[in-house]
Parts: C-alpha cells; sequence; structure tokens
C-alpha cells in the first residue's frame, strides 16, 4: 500500500536563523502538515508566506486563550499568515494543516500554537486564508525582528488521499 | 520508505479501570500522539457546568509542569492556567448523555529531546443538553529525559467498559 503520511523535509537548526524555508515541494499529495518545535531568540511572532508571496493577499481569524481570558479577533488584508508567538524560556510547539494545497482555488489553513511557559503564554487556534488559485510550492517561516535558536525543529509531512 | 505513523500500542477496556498505562515507549520516534475516547463513571457534574478532565502522568511520576486551556461550553468562552501535572480538558463525565464518550488528541512533539516538552490537545465532551464542552491546551513537561511511559486517568473515578486509547508514533525521516 503507498504511504499516506510522509516527511517530505525536515530542518533542525545547528544555529539560530532569521528563517525556515521548505521548497520545491512537490503537487503529489493531498494535504501538507508543518510541525515545528522550539524558541525563539527573544521571544516573538511567527509569520509565513507561501511562495514568495508577500503581498495584501491573507487574512486570518484568531481564537486564544492566555489563562486569564479567552479572546477572538480577525486581519484582513495581511502581507503574511500569523502563527503565534513563540518565546525564549521554553519550547512552544506550532501546527499547521494546508488542505488541498495543489488545488486551483483560494488557500485555508489551520494553524496551533502551543506556547504555554510555565506562568503565563497562551493556546492559539488559527484559520488563515491565502488568496491564491496557485499551488503551494514553498512555504517560508520567519519570525519578527528575531531568529528561530539553535535546536528548533521544522518537519513538513505530505498526506495523500488516495 | 519506513512508515511515518505507526500504531505503538492500543487498549479498549472491558471493564472499567482507574488509569490506562502506556509503558516502555521506543524512542525512535519523532514525535507521539495518544487519541482517546472516554466516559468517566464519576458524577461531576459536567452537564450543569462543572468543568472535568483527564490528567497523565509521565515516567512515573506527575512531574512538574504547566498548562494553559481555552473551553467553550455551547454559552461562554473560558481560559485558565495551571502549574502542575499534565491536564487535558474536557472529558466526558457520568453526568452527561448516556452512552457518549469525549475524543480527545494529544500531541507531544520531540519527546525524546533532551528539553523541556511541550505538548498540545484538542478534545470535546458533547452532550445532548444545554451544556457541552469544547477544549485546546498549550501544556509543558518540566522535563529534559525522553518520555517512556505515559498513565492516564480521569479526573475523578474511573474510565468505564469501551474506553478506548490509541498511541501512535510518528517519524519525521
Amino acid at each position: 500500500m503507498p504511504a499516506t503520511y510522509e516527511p517530505i523535509a525536515t530542518t533542525t537548526l545547528s544555529s539560530a536563523a532569521s528563517s525556515i524555508t521548505f521548497s520545491s515541494i512537490p503537487a503529489t499529495y493531498t494535504d501538507l502538515r508543518v510541525v515545528m518545535v522550539g524558541t525563539a531568540t527573544n521571544g516573538s511572532v511567527i509569520l509565513f508566506n507561501y511562495n514568495s508571496d508577500t503581498a495584501n493577499n491573507y487574512s486570518r481569524i484568531l481564537l486564544q486563550g492566555t489563562g486569564v481570558a479567552a479572546s477572538s479577533s480577525f486581519q484582513s488584508n495581511s502581507n503574511g499568515n500569523y502563527a503565534g508567538t513563540w518565546y525564549s524560556s521554553y519550547p512552544c510547539f506550532t501546527t499547521i494543516d494546508l488542505m488541498s494545497y495543489a488545488g486551483s482555488t483560494y488557500k485555508t489553513n489551520l494553524i496551533t500554537t502551543n506556547a504555554d511557559i510555565n506562568g503565563s503564554g497562551n493556546v492559539r487556534y488559527i484559520v488563515g486564508l491565502w488568496r491564491s488559485t496557485s499551488a503551494i510550492n514553498s512555504i517560508t517561516f520567519s519570525i519578527d525582528s528575531d531568529t528561530f535558536a539553535t535546536g528548533t525543529t521544522a518537519t513538513l509531512y505530505g498526506i495523500k488521499s488516495a | 520508505m519506513a512508515t511515518t505513523y505507526t500504531l505503538i500500542s492500543s487498549n479498549t477496556l472491558s471493564s472499567s479501570a482507574a488509569s490506562v498505562t502506556f509503558s516502555s515507549i521506543p524512542s525512535t520516534y519523532t514525535d507521539l500522539v495518544l487519541r482517546v475516547s472516554t466516559r468517566s463513571d464519576s458524577n461531576d457534574g459536567g452537564s450543569t457546568g462543572s468543568l472535568t478532565g483527564l490528567y497523565f502522568y509521565v515516567n512515573g511520576g506527575a512531574g512538574t509542569g504547566s498548562g494553559t486551556r481555552l473551553t467553550g461550553n455551547g454559552a461562554t468562552t473560558s481560559s485558565a492556567r495551571w502549574t502542575d501535572y499534565g491536564k487535558i480538558f474536557p472529558q466526558t463525565d457520568a453526568s452527561m448523555t448516556s452512552n457518549t464518550f469525549g475524543s480527545a488528541e494529544i500531541y507531544i512533539p520531540s519527546y525524546t529531546a533532551s528539553q523541556n516538552k511541550p505538548y498540545g490537545s484538542f478534545s470535546v465532551a458533547e452532550n445532548n443538553a444545554t451544556t457541552g464542552y469544547v477544549g485546546v491546551n498549550a501544556g509543558l513537561y518540566s522535563s529534559t529525559a525522553a518520555i517512556s511511559s505515559l498513565v492516564i486517568y480521569p479526573w475523578n473515578g474511573n474510565f468505564v467498559s469501551g474506553s478506548s486509547f490509541y498511541l501512535y508514533g510518528i517519524k519525521n525521516s
């Protein structure tokens, strides 16, 4: 039986880096999943872009709990997907699910960020939209005025429906 | 290519049990995923607004950790924090619709890495009434040791017969 859930690429940083990129993503899967674990050198927001598109073609709805309050917000016409905030003190964990990433419709993604840092932090669920009908062939993660710390791991998985 | 997503062990209860244990977890995977379908025999008041859950011990002990939860109950949302062992909110208890089990998935990435272990979970406890629950949790297990065992408990009472537990390993290469 052909494999359904396959690692496409994985990166573990041997030194701090300002970005992590998955490129040349094959169009042969149905869905993609990214799993990232690590810390930010200083503690900052993670953004990611598809196919090097940094124009205002992204939007999102966010639901979060901070341990004190629950809230929701939206952002339209943004220049990237928002994947939450990572901190420097404890490792954080983000997953991104991209359904039908190679299809010819706009691209929806579901993002979870688990950033509990022992007495503070948050949990966030985000639905994002990239208004492009192009197949996703690259994903670039960046961290606002900061770096992903050494030891941060990011893996891209492909999921086949048949 | 080696299989990426593998069932390590499973347990479906044929009688009630106070806990379920996964021991001797191999260190050959990258991430762990625990999927459960559970109901406790304790009336914790879940159908009338008292949030209940599951908790789990790692490597034979409660350990230290923390977590942040976000839950909705059909009327309101709430968020709270804890600073002890691993917890998952919500869970289905005996006060909720009969023959109904809650579901949860707990994802533990990099479970063998020499760092503290973050985890995330999504769980639901539906109830054919005005109060049910959906919850997400971000947790942290404060230990740099590889995870080799997990013990899962209901908040109170026992897991009823039919509760099921599946532990999967995911390899990133």
